[in-house]
């Protein structure tokens, strides 16, 4: 059985405000050939915004990796950088 | 809106900014934003930092309901206008105001030849112009804008798809024609036409168009002691991943002495609406729509008078929580929690709502505020409103109350949903010709999760109400 991609969405009320609410589409904007390639929660607030050097919210990991300023789109193109890594 | 730009995320931004320094007491500090926003050696997104800076100080006095047009001394700090508000000093009955300074005073030419003309032999652009403002110049198609009408055949003819439309946005939104250019090439709303849907604010690439903010009387009340109350409008419900509980207790985490469902004064609505509806239509009246978006109502007394007769003369739910929440707390001021600006209009009218609280304000009160909606206790409503209330918020939901409070399915209704130019044809179209005998009307598409200061994404509210209600 194939590893999941593992996406962790911040829910946190900052990244909500500054553009988060949209992610929470994620799940059926996904494209044919990546569901069920997937395995994406929400969480509460990642504590990434405390840090100026992590970026601009929203965040998102993917499979551990920190996403600034994600966006469904980005988010699509990170999971498919990690399928190809395999 | 939901959808994002950067012009809102600046937006969102600089509230939370300002909410830290209110919050702090500080309002001396608020001269500082503009740096902060913008530090020394970051890349500019206008010509420079310093224009990047002046756009966020004159940002800032469009929400403190300062016009950056009024200013007569440039070295007047914001920080005296930041003060004056918070006094109360300021009285201007401007709700959305152009930002000159960030205006970009976009082309009024609405048709272009780009580059990809080819210069065609068959030049069907020359051959169809109705007004023969076209001519070739340099084996390009170039439009005399001095003739030309913006009729659009040009481009609808051009084989290489090389004429382009270029609109101006914040024109192109308004459904009603209330903005446009001044002598100086700078958008200015015209408050005799305007109705306050917003669709300008959010259309503006520039963010150009400020909503002027009760912040500061919030707090100025705050300060002086005196409790609020929430009024909680149904949308809300939908909004920050849509636990009312936790939204509630956050008010109460916020300042707000008390928290009071909007919901309870929809249901109010629907009922009298009901009634209403039954008697005009048992008096022989054609039709009947809807009246709790201010923004058609507005539209109506603006510029639909014909459909006057027509419009219920049941106030809106914020105008029954309003007054309940008054009867129940004298000594309280009411702030309106909303999702728009029309409803900022509306309570200006209303002496039962005191101020209005925007869910962009709330969100970045809560960001500066520190609370993260997640971590906080959830409050258990004792005695919640009928289900049929809370969805007021969504296109559709007006009418299922209203089929509820008639206790009746042969109800025949049907939706004007998202008012514009095409729809306000429709609208005048109902006088001779209704289509239905109850006609429910929301300014925004999909209804009040739509509007223009809300948050979360509107096909998420919108499921996110629908589940809250089970």
């Amino acid at each position: 059985m194939e590893k999941k991609v593992e996406v962790l969405v911040c829910y946190g009320t900052l990244c909500h405000l500054m553009g988060g609410s949209d992610l929470q589409l994620l799940g059926e904007l996904l494209p044919l050939d990546l569901q069920g390639k997937v395995d994406l929660k929400g969480a509460p607030c990642l504590n990434f915004c405390n840090e100026v050097d992590n970026g601009k919210p929203p965040f998102a990991v993917v499979n551990g990796r920190k996403i600034e300023q994600a966006t469904v789109k980005k988010l699509i193109q990170e999971i498919r950088v990690e399928l190809e890594k395999k | 809106m939901a959808v994002t730009n950067n012009a809102m995320l600046i937006r969102r931004d600089l509230l939370t900014h300002f909410i830290k320094l209110l919050i702090e007491d500080n309002l001396a500090d608020v001269d500082r934003i503009p740096l902060e926003m913008r530090p020394k050696n970051e890349s500019s997104i206008r010509c420079c930092i310093y224009k990047d800076r002046a756009v966020l100080k004159y940002k800032l006095m469009g929400m403190l309901g300062f016009s950056s047009r009024d200013e007569v001394d440039e070295l007047i700090p914001l920080s005296d206008y930041a003060r004056k508000a918070f006094n109360g000093e300021v009285q201007s009955d401007k709700i959305l105001t152009v930002v000159d300074e960030a205006c970009s005073s976009c082309l009024k030419i609405n048709y272009m030849v780009s580059n990809m003309c080819r210069g065609c032999v068959g030049r069907p652009c020359m051959v169809n112009c109705p007004k023969e403002a076209i001519k070739i110049v340099d084996g390009k198609a170039k439009i005399d804008h001095n003739i030309c009408v913006n009729c659009g055949q040009c481009m609808k003819v051009c084989p290489f798809h090389a004429i382009v439309y270029i609109p101006i946005p914040c024109e192109e939104a308004c459904p009603v024609n209330a903005i446009s250019r001044d002598e100086d090439g700078v958008e200015y709303i015209d408050s005799s036409k305007c109705i306050y849907c917003g669709k300008c604010l959010s259309a503006c690439p520039f963010g150009a168009i400020v909503e002027k903010s009760h912040l500061v009387d919030i707090f100025r009340t705050k300060k002086s002691g005196k409790p609020l109350v929430a009024l909680v409008a149904p949308a809300l419900a939908g909004q920050f991943g849509g636990d009312l509980g936790r939204i509630i207790h956050s008010f109460k985490m916020l300042g707000f002495s008390q928290v009071y469902e909007v919901a309870y004064g929809a249901e109010e609505t629907a009922r009298l609406e009901a009634e209403e509806l039954k008697e005009s239509l048992n008096a022989g009246e054609k039709f009947l729509t809807s009246s709790c978006c201010p923004s058609y109502t507005m539209l109506v007394d603006k510029h639909l008078q014909e459909l006057k007769p027509f419009v219920s003369k049941t106030a809106t739910p914020m105008h029954y929580s309003a007054v309940k929440a008054r009867e129940l707390f004298p000594d309280a001021c009411t702030v309106f929690v909303s999702p728009c600006s029309a409803k900022k209009r509306e309570a200006m009218d209303d002496a039962n709502v005191d101020y209005v609280l925007s869910f962009e304000e709330y969100g970045a009160w809560l960001v500066a505020a520190g609370i993260d909606l997640n971590n906080i206790e959830s409050e258990t409503i004792s005695e919640p409103p009928i289900a049929e209330a809370r969805e007021f918020a969504i296109s559709g939901g007006v009418t299922n109350a209203l089929r509820v409070a008639l206790n009746s399915s042969n109800l025949n209704d049907t939706q004007v949903n998202g008012i514009d130019k095409t729809s306000i044809r429709l609208l005048k179209s109902f006088v001779k010709n209704p289509e239905a005998n109850y006609v429910e009307v929301m300014c925004c598409e999909g209804g009040c999760v739509g509007g223009c200061n809300v948050i979360t994404n509107p096909k998420v509210a919108t499921r996110q109400i629908k589940n809250g209600k089970k």
